[in-house]
């Protein structure tokens, strides 16, 4: 065991745990955070996935002792009582069905909207080809997509605008 | 630091169990244990709580429905939402019979000690079924509130009215009171009757169609925002003080057995608590998550293989199934004198078609966690089939019905895995054993290997055509791989038990299944046979309900074939289908024959159907396109679907570029959730077209993860889906027009007009499923295309 120190959503939490742990169980177990959940513990569903250095990171495949930088979760998308664009859309294309997968999708898409503003079709199935959803709510998470990448952008031209 | 413990019960569920409700619910037969809202109250709570549990009461109104002070109401129906909203469907029917805005109402479902058993969810019942009794419930509820509002105000019922639950005298709108004000804080003490919960009634009758308000909008479903936000407490975040964390040892080959556990290997290894075995059910318990699954892994364990192979290789199963002895032969569905009529027949073909085993594959492993705490045991849960858990594990674990409990909470959709809900078993049989609380979750490998699979199927089909081309004879044999299928949460076929070594004297016979169409066929023959694996026990290929269970196995061939027949008599298959729906006039209680004919005008004309025959003239670039259509049924829904693909020469890829839906499911509860339920179930099903195949060697399932498992992927997703909601009742504007399911049917024609858009194409008819990239490059490379 050792004691390893984590920034999460802004916070710091000291942990003492094995360093090889995956960082998921940390985040669920010890931080108490919910939103990334185990899928396959191989890193190929999504299901676990935290933002780390702007990068969509599958935590259920990253030692926790190799985390140098501050980790976003699912919680950590906007402040607390107000949604980030990217999950009111989810809300306005209502589209969960059990949700287990959301955090994956959401979360995936949000590093893709963050270095891809305005998105194709095909880019936006490229990169959220690895992230898996068995109710199959895989049309209505490309529709919010876009949608979300449409707020986004209006909101900062309504910011230029007023800057301007 | 020190852990974090908050309760992980869902705020919906811990506000019912909140004490102020105890003595309230006790004589409506509820018994509610004093938890507390979130954080590490609860369980100081929970000791508090002696139960026992008893059953909530279905005959008593304060078991369904709750007016609060603040008038809004909560209603508790024994019904689980696996994320297809049925919940807010319920809230939606049940406020229009009450007379209550949607918005003031909650739906509380499937905790065993709060909501009465209506079986939790499964085949497609939600709205079909179960929504009458709550439906009822909820118009003798505003029955007695105007009895109640008539005392109060001294008007007679007749002169009231009432809206979003506040009751006013037609002819002095000064005159009102609230239902809060009538019944908050008491109990309305009504008696309803009905032989059984379906049948539950009071005096009260529903209201027609017309006049439902809330029923036929959208509102948006309840339970999305805390699904997109983090918020929501799953049944895989339960934690619960001196919680310790299992993970199982599967035996390393089906039907083996163990022989000896060297504890040594793993009992040094950090939080380490014991490992818990019987017969050849083995789990590790460690104090922290990873390090139980670092001990599962690394516990030594010796295993003897069976004497004889428990089954053929994935590639060789269809082989042994046609050599195989039928388990079950039952007698055949004829129609007319098919053999005479094929004798008589211009033309016959005959195809056979193959679909391989396909498993549930939830996204997440099964989970549980169970509290042994006083000598009772609740056990957290996602099952869909809550009620049945609760009398599997007391029967299991040999305790009384009445100090078991289950709470069910949101997991993985799992389209029937969760009827037999191995974890749950295996959580609360493993507290019993060690006296704390146990959370289990099975690991991908464990699960993809070892859920409950649905059954493979081979089907031999053969139709004879007169000289004119139409369709005379029909013969339809099927044979599904399913000896010993297991049932719902049975204490004696759940996996721990057989694990265990427990045996129920007769296995399951198994069920083979026959096409769900309307079609008017004068001289027809249907069968299904049933056959067994060597290894009927303790085995990774055991089958289970998965999704529609057999219908899209017999709808491949079924609606395959007649296209088949359509393009051997050179009709366009829509016109084909139409002429064989239209041949006859006789329909059934539920009108499928109109409705049949309906939904495949609605699809043919939402999507822009050109009428020919099938195959189109095969394209000369790499990407063939073609489309086709199938439909059918299930219970009263129809469904008819036309898909358009993409078949890349080159490398045998199957896109489907665009689907078109028609779904008649009645009356309709909520369009949108319905429309995103069918466009789901068509994707389940595409991907049971293009990916999905459990593959094994003669030892063991070899498909342990999504890439030996596929399934569908962003990058397979139609760039156009679209559902058109069709009332094709001969009535359709009848007040007692009833909701049919719809949580299924859409799956069911999906592997039939794929492979028939594949051949629209291509000209190459693929009859074995699925269609993955090889198999359809070698049709193709067969046929010289």
């Amino acid at each position: 065991m050792s004691k390893i120190t984590l920034k999460v959503n802004g916070s710091t939490h000291t942990v003492d745990v094995e360093p090889a742990t995956p960082l998921l169980y940390i985040l669920r177990n010890d931080i108490g955070l919910q939103g990334p959940r185990f899928g396959c513990g191989l890193g190929q569903c999504g299901a676990c996935t935290v933002i780390i250095n702007g990068v969509a990171t599958r935590s259920c495949i990253t030692p926790v002792s190799g985390v140098k930088s501050e980790i976003t979760t699912l919680e950590g998308l906007s402040a607390p009582g107000r949604l980030h664009p990217l999950q009111q859309a989810w809300i306005d294309e209502q589209v969960p069905q059990c949700g287990f997968c959301q955090n994956g999708q959401i979360m995936t898409a949000k590093a893709m909207l963050d270095k891809i503003p305005h998105p194709t079709d095909a880019q936006i199935r490229e990169a959220m080809n690895t992230t898996l959803c068995r109710c199959m709510t895989y049309y209505r998470v490309q529709a919010a997509i876009k949608r979300a990448a449409k707020t986004i952008a209006d909101g900062r031209r309504a910011k230029k605008e007023v800057a301007a | 630091m020190t852990p974090k413990v908050t309760s992980g019960v869902p705020r919906h569920i811990a506000e019912i169990l909140k004490a102020n409700r105890r003595s309230f619910l006790k004589s409506a037969g509820l018994f509610a244990v004093g938890f507390a809202v979130d954080g590490a109250a609860l369980l100081t709570a929970q000791t508090a709580a002696p139960g026992p549990y008893i059953d909530p009461d279905y005959h008593q109104l304060d078991s369904w429905v709750v007016i609060h002070q603040n008038n809004t109401a909560t209603f508790y129906v024994g019904k689980t939402d696996c994320g297809q909203g049925t919940g807010t469907g319920f809230r939606q029917l049940m406020s229009d019979e009450l007379d209550i805005a949607y918005d003031q109402t909650t739906c509380i479902m499937g905790s065993t000690d709060n909501t009465v058993d209506q079986g939790g969810s499964g085949g497609s019942t939600a709205m079909e079924r179960d929504s009458w009794p709550m439906r009822r419930a909820a118009a003798e509820a505003r029955r007695v509130l105007l009895e109640l509002g008539s005392a109060r105000l001294g008007v007679p019922v007749d002169q009231l009215t009432v809206s979003n639950a506040v009751i006013t005298a037609k002819s002095d709108a000064s005159k009102r009171v609230t239902y809060g004000d009538l019944i908050a804080g008491k109990k309305f003490n009504v008696t309803l009757t009905g032989t059984n919960v379906n049948a539950v009634t009071g005096i009260a009758k529903v209201k027609p169609v017309q006049e439902l308000k809330a029923t036929g909008q959208s509102p948006q479903r309840y339970d999305i925002p805390a699904k997109v936000d983090g918020s929501l407490k799953w049944a895989v975040d339960v934690k619960l003080p001196g919680m310790v964390h299992a993970r199982n040892v599967k035996p390393p080959f089906a039907g083996a057995k163990l022989m000896s556990i060297d504890e040594a290997s793993v009992n040094k290894l950090p939080g380490f608590v014991k490992v818990v075995s019987k017969g050849n059910y083995v789990a590790v318990v460690c104090e922290r998550e990873e390090q139980a699954i670092a001990a599962a892994r690394q516990l030594k364990a010796t295993w003897e293989k069976p004497a004889t192979a428990p089954f053929p290789t994935s590639e060789g199963l269809f082989d042994y199934m046609r050599a195989a002895t039928p388990t079950s032969t039952p007698r055949p569905n004829v129609t007319g004198n098919p053999e005479a009529a094929f004798s008589g027949a211009a033309k016959i073909l005959e195809a056979e078609y193959a679909i391989p085993f396909q498993g549930h594959t939830c996204i997440a492993g099964a989970h549980a966690t169970a509290d042994p705490s006083n000598g009772l045991m609740t056990i957290y849960t996602n099952d869909m089939k809550s009620y049945g858990m609760r009398n599997g594990v007391a029967a299991f674990l040999g305790m009384p019905r009445e100090k078991v409990r289950v709470v069910w909470m949101e997991g993985p959709q799992g389209f029937g895995r969760t009827a037999a809900d191995d974890a749950g078993f295996e959580a609360a049989w493993i507290a019993s054993q060690i006296g704390r609380p146990v959370r289990i979750q099975w690991m991908r490998n464990e699960e993809t290997a070892w859920d409950t699979k649905g059954p493979a199927f081979l089907v031999k089909m053969r139709g004879g055509l007169d000289a004119a081309g139409n369709l005379v004879a029909y013969d339809y044999n099927a044979r599904s791989c399913d000896y010993n299928h297991v049932g719902y949460n049975e204490p004696d076929t759940v996996l721990i038990a057989q694990l265990q070594g427990v045996r129920i004297a007769r296995p399951n016979g198994g069920s083979s299944a026959t096409p769900s169409d309307m079609y008017a066929i004068p001289h027809r023959r249907m069968a299904g046979e049933v056959v067994s694996l060597p290894l009927i026990w303790e085995t990774p290929l055991r089958t289970g309900n998965l999704r529609d269970p057999n219908g899209p196995q017999s709808t491949f061939p079924a609606e395959s074939f007649i296209d088949e027949l359509a393009a051997a008599a050179k009709t366009d298959p829509l016109e084909f289908r139409m002429k064989l729906l239209q041949g006859d006039t006789k329909d059934d209680s539920g009108f499928k024959r109109a409705r049949s004919i309906a939904a495949l005008k609605a699809v043919a004309e939402l999507y822009g159907w050109d009428a020919r025959p099938s195959p189109k003239p095969v394209g000369t670039g790499n990407i063939l396109t073609g489309r086709a259509i199938a439909y059918s049924f299930r219970g009263q829904s129809v469904v008819a679907v036309i898909a358009e693909v993409e078949v890349n020469r080159q490398t045998g890829r199957v896109w489907t570029k665009r689907l078109a839906c028609a779904y008649d499911c009645g009356l309709v509860v909520n369009p949108e959730t319905l429309r995103h339920t069918a466009e789901c179930a068509m994707l389940h099903g595409l991907s049971r077209a293009l990916h999905e195949e459990v593959q094994f060697d003669t030892e063991k399932v070899t498909s342990v993860d999504w890439m030996s498992h596929p399934t569908l992927r962003h990058a397979d997703v139609p760039e156009r889906i679209e559902v058109v909601l069709v009332n094709g009742d001969p009535n359709p504007n009848r007040g007692d027009l009833p909701p049919y399911g719809g949580g299924e049917a859409a799956l069911k024609p999906m592997l039939a007009v794929i492979s028939n858009a594949i051949h629209d194409a291509t000209g190459v008819r693929i009859r074995r499923a699925p269609f993955r990239e090889a198999r359809v490059l070698a049709a193709l490379k067969a046929a010289k295309v």
